[in-house]
């Protein structure tokens, strides 16, 4: 029964899947239209001191795009110099608290005070700096940093507000599909019947062969919460919103730490035994052995953090990049021939959503198992 | 002579899609000799392919 259901079940995940690209096209055409003002007005002069030709205003463009920025914004006219989007607070703690909205900045081109400090953000980080009253940020000549003082910023910044949206899209989501099986009487009903599916494939295909029978239960709230949450921006980020949250390092780095706390905090003795005093192995081996499984304890979810880092990040430069093409070529066949490439880049990109999410829950799975792991040798002689 | 950053990366990215042409086209070998364990094998490829891409990622960001 539950194999004949399979397939209508794997239809609808695959539909479900395909529904992001509606909103593709809205962002191709978003960001084409974006571009296409900002191609237009290339040969205008800019106001203020940002590139004038297409090719540098493309690169900023992206430059902006992957970092994290203190304001949200959806779409910009170069020609009126308007924004449409909303400002973010600011919170900075610099010898005091200090709380204001990002409009005070004016998208960086003005400085804003606060209880007698100068605040102004640094256009190549994105970065908040204490200044004085001018604004001036004055860069190291060597490595090319700022000097200023660099305030401890724990704003409210785009990427906080995503993973804020992701989180409680996640806990309305999933509380009510709660609700509505205890309705239903434990049958999926509505959105259960897309979400069921992966939260099953979850439990079936990565929690209980990695981590086995035993210990998976403990795990799976984590397992699922992590998929879901990287599943969620990862989507986020290829809607016309323009997010970029797991391509961030910031982000990553955080949820690499709690994978690399859960495995290291419910590790058994079997788990410590393996790094430090392999069994199995010759003496001296071990002695060597021990400094290099130590090192691969952090250098796990190390690569963890690299790898959900660099494929979106990447993706999104790749994408943008080819979206920039149509100006800097700026004939039909070009246009035509990036946008169509776009798509197709689209399409991947959805796959690899998918594929970084399950492969980041897949490997913490593993990890965890290897974690809670029982002696084996002992047991293959039992029988 | 100094050589490049960007001729480290281009081999970077020769080194990683070798490893990773290999392991699919090993897959693709082994699920055809045991096609009802297809789905074990492409567990076992995707996280060979996830540490190369984990090294190939890690070094194109030291290049």
């Amino acid at each position: 029964m539950v194999i004949s259901n399979k397939p209508l079940r794997f239809i609808l995940v695959a539909l479900v899947a395909c529904l992001p690209m509606l909103s593709f096209a809205n962002a191709e055409n978003e960001a084409a239209h974006t571009q296409t003002e900002t191609a237009h007005e290339a040969v205008a002069a800019g106001h203020h001191a940002e590139p004038t030709d297409v090719k540098s205003k493309i690169k900023a463009f992206i430059g902006h795009h992957v970092l994290d920025s203190h304001d949200f914004t959806l779409t910009q006219d170069d020609e009126t110099g308007k924004y449409y989007g909303f400002p973010l607070p600011v919170i900075i703690w610099d010898n005091g608290l200090h709380i204001f909205s990002s409009a005070k900045f004016n998208h960086g081109h003005t400085v804003a005070e606060s209880k007698g400090n100068y605040y102004a953000i640094n256009h190549h980080d994105g970065k908040i700096y204490r200044t004085d009253a001018s604004g001036e940020i004055t860069e190291d000549e060597k490595s090319g940093h700022p000097t200023n003082v660099r305030p401890l910023d724990f704003s409210i910044t785009k990427t906080v507000v995503s993973i804020f949206a992701a989180a409680l899209l996640m806990f309305w989501l999933f509380s009510s599909l709660a609700k509505s099986y205890a309705k239903n009487g434990g049958i999926a009903s509505g959105a259960g019947r897309i979400f069921e599916p992966l939260v099953v494939y979850i439990r079936d295909e990565v929690a209980i062969p990695n981590i086995g029978e035993k210990h998976y239960r403990k795990y799976m709230s984590y397992l699922l919460t992590i998929f879901f949450f990287v599943l969620f921006l990862n989507i986020f980020g290829l809607t016309p919103l323009g997010i970029n949250a797991t391509g961030n390092l910031t982000i990553t780095f955080s949820l690499a730490i709690l994978t690399f706390l859960i495995t290291n905090l419910t590790a058994n003795k079997n788990y410590w035994g393996h790094i430090f005093w392999m069994p199995g192995v010759p003496k001296p081996m071990r002695i060597i052995l021990a400094p290099i499984e130590l090192l691969g304890v952090f250098i796990k979810p190390f690569s963890l953090m690299i790898r959900l880092y660099a494929n979106i990040f990447a993706g999104h430069i790749v994408l943008m990049s080819i979206i920039g093409l149509m100006f800097i070529f700026k004939s039909w066949i070009g246009s035509s021939l990036s946008f169509g490439l776009s798509f197709v880049l689209s399409i991947l990109e959805i796959l690899v959503a998918f594929l970084q999410a399950y492969i980041f829950t897949m490997l913490s799975a593993l990890y965890f198992g290897s974690a809670v792991e029982e002696h084996h040798h002992e047991e293959e002689a039992h029988h | 002579m100094e050589i490049p950053n960007i001729v480290g990366a281009g081999l970077i990215v020769i080194g990683a899609a070798l490893g990773i042409g290999r392991i699919g086209g090993s897959a693709m070998d082994a699920i055809a000799r045991q096609p009802e364990a297809s789905g074990k094998i492409q567990t076992a490829m995707l996280i060979a392919a996830a540490l190369i891409e984990g090294i190939g990622f890690a070094a194109l960001f030291a290049a």
